[in-house]
């Protein structure tokens, strides 16, 4: 049963340089009690298909259901069976952690006794409670992230959509976010999370759905696609430029693929097909050739890697990279579009 | 999936009217929670009054000539108090686009909530809000020698009808909240609006002192009609034409202004707030 379902979303925004499609024929399933991560780099269209299956935007054409309902048709009873939690954190920073999570409950038609039990349970689980009837203005980043997210699932949501929700914290803080949103998925919510970083979709998610220009182009699990793109590659960066030549010859023969060579770094890079046993042939192999080297290395493949082998061009240059509609920008863009 | 079949569209499931009241209450609440904790918001919007009534009590009144006589402050404070409620609707509009910015409005329209409850709970604060700001007011008012020479009955209904157009602009911030991108311009939008209509008008000089075609403008001008029913109300010097509709029926003519900008303005600011799904 797949509890999101969308079938060819289109949406264009009217920006200064002319129509920009933001949406362009997106398809995506994920099902019931699974964590989908929709990857991609600013402007690729993550944040404006989290807002049409949260029911913030309408699209221009094609169809979607959330639980069985219609984002558009039936939205206002979708939206008690949802939970969103932005990239910017939309509690008010001008009330105490425990009045929002107060008022999101009653508005999320709960009893004010019940709403006030909700809040309780939920700032003690994401280690708020001391800083409950504190104003959200000092909260830290982290604090506000978790309070903003405990907002979002005042309501028990059966689906919880999460827009980069670790972009802009510190690891501490990203490492405890990354904890609860893991006890979510372990009590059964299905999870759509957008992320800029593979790392993040590989520890979260059980199915990642890359996404470029308003499109899906390219679904699976993390090790489906990293062996789409040749999985962990190994870098090696020899003192000598003059032995650049024979080191690449034989990191390419141990490697059994192509050695890319960055004269000026003296980087090597290749993929490495045994993972960890590459990187011993290739110490043992340099060695015996006596080819000193500065560095080497085991990397797992990044979002550029993904990109650069799924779309022919590097993450940061994805074409509608300047309207990448962040959240804060986005009701903007929503103003000038409608 | 058991939810499936529930048919709705759009509109709340249960509740109707009675959810719009709750959350419209919720929504304002929040907003009059918020007041204790920017205090400088009231504090400004207080002392931004005193300052226009020391200016003109103190320094212009005195060049200010009243046709027929009567303290110059008490003809000064019905017309503060009715800039000061027309100014209201620009803190309306600076809220409205903050709330935007900041994400606020995203999460509401994501909540189950009645979808006209963030606009009337923030109409509905301002109702409460500017009661207290006019009551502040009042009292700055009395301590400067302005008094209420009318009925008790007459002072209330002069209250009443500033809280009307209090209703009435927070409307009009509402819409112009919603409409532009930051706080700033919001602010400016709000103020170049607002000080033309609150200086043409009987506010702080008698219209007869203006030239010959801005009269009929400054005359039926909402903040003057408003201005001139509180006077007429509460026995303050009113030195209006003497003639014209305007002079003889302030009130039924400010009532009239009330139900005009409401009627426009308000739907608006509802087709505004549900085109942002656009």
């Amino acid at each position: 049963m797949d509890a999101i379902t969308a079938e060819g979303l289109v949406k264009t925004y009217k920006s200064k340089s002319g129509v920009v499609r933001a949406l362009d024929g997106l398809d995506l399933t994920v099902a019931e009690g699974t964590v989908l991560g929709l990857l991609g780099p600013n402007g690729a269209g993550k944040t404006t298909t989290v807002r049409i299956l949260a029911t913030l935007l309408r699209p221009d054409a094609g169809r979607a259901t959330v639980v069985g309902c219609d984002v558009v048709r039936d939205a206002q009873h979708l939206r008690s069976m949802i939970g969103l939690s932005g990239q910017y954190a939309a509690v008010d920073e001008n009330l105490t952690g425990r009045e929002n999570l107060v008022m999101f409950g009653r508005l999320y038609q709960l009893s004010t006794s019940e709403a006030r039990r909700r809040a309780d349970e939920l700032l003690e689980q994401f280690s708020l409670a001391d800083a409950a009837n504190r104003v959200v203005k000092t909260y830290s980043g982290g604090m506000r992230r978790r309070l903003d997210l405990g907002s979002a699932l005042t309501g028990r949501p059966k689906v919880l959509f999460l827009d980069e929700p670790t972009t802009g914290l510190d690891p501490r803080s990203r490492l405890a976010l990354w904890d609860v949103i893991r006890e979510r998925e372990r009590e059964g919510t299905t999870i759509l999370l957008t992320t800029q970083y593979l790392e993040e979709a590989d520890e979260l998610a059980h199915a990642i759905a890359v996404v470029d220009a308003g499109k899906i182009i390219a679904r699976g699990t993390a090790d489906e696609l990293k062996s789409q793109i040749g999985g962990e590659r190994i870098e090696v960066v020899v003192h000598a430029r003059t032995d650049l030549a024979r080191a690449a010859e034989i990191v390419g023969r141990d490697c059994e693929g192509d050695c890319t060579v960055n004269e000026h770094t003296r980087r090597l890079t290749a993929p490495a097909r045994n993972g960890a046993q590459s990187i011993v042939q290739v110490v043992r192999d340099l060695d015996e050739a006596a080819i000193a080297i500065d560095d080497i290395a085991l990397r797992r493949p990044t979002l550029d890697d993904v990109f650069l082998t799924l779309t022919g061009h590097a993450a940061e240059l994805a074409p509608s990279d300047d309207d990448g509609p962040a959240p804060a920008t986005q009701p903007a863009q929503d103003r000038r579009s409608a | 999936m058991t939810s499936r079949d529930v048919p709705v569209s759009g509109v709340a499931p249960t509740g109707g009217l009675r959810r719009e009241i709750t959350d419209g209450l919720i929504v304002a609440g929040r907003n009059l929670k918020r007041v204790p904790r920017i205090p400088e918001l009231a504090v400004f919007a207080i002392i931004q009054s005193i300052v226009f009534v020391v200016l003109f009590a103190f320094v212009f009144g005195g060049a200010i000539p009243l046709e027929g006589g009567g303290s110059y402050r008490e003809f000064l404070l019905p017309g503060i108090f009715a800039q000061t409620v027309a100014f209201a609707s620009i803190t309306t509009a600076i809220g409205m686009t903050d709330d935007v910015n900041k994400g606020i409005i995203d999460r509401f329209r994501s909540l189950p909530m009645a979808r006209s409850a963030v606009l009337t709970g923030r109409t509905v604060f301002d109702l409460v809000y500017q009661t207290g700001i006019l009551a502040v007011l009042m009292v700055a008012g009395l301590a400067v020698g302005w008094r209420v020479r009318g009925s008790v009955p007459e002072f209330f209904a002069g209250v009443a009808l500033l809280l009307t157009f209090v209703f009435a602009m927070s409307w009009v911030g509402v819409l112009i909240g919603l409409t532009v991108r930051t706080v700033e311009s919001a602010n400016q939008l709000g103020f170049t609006v607002l000080f033309p209509l609150t200086f043409v008008s009987n506010v702080f000089v008698p219209t007869e002192s203006l030239p010959g075609w801005l009269r009929p403008i400054a005359e039926w001008n909402p903040v003057s009609t408003l201005t001139a029913a509180t006077r007429d109300l509460w026995g303050n010097p009113n030195p209006y034409a003497a003639e014209g509709f305007p002079a003889e029926h302030p009130v039924w003519l400010t009532l009239g202004w009330v139900v005009l900008i409401v009627a426009v303005f308000a739907p608006l600011g509802v087709r505004r707030y549900r085109s942002m799904s656009r």
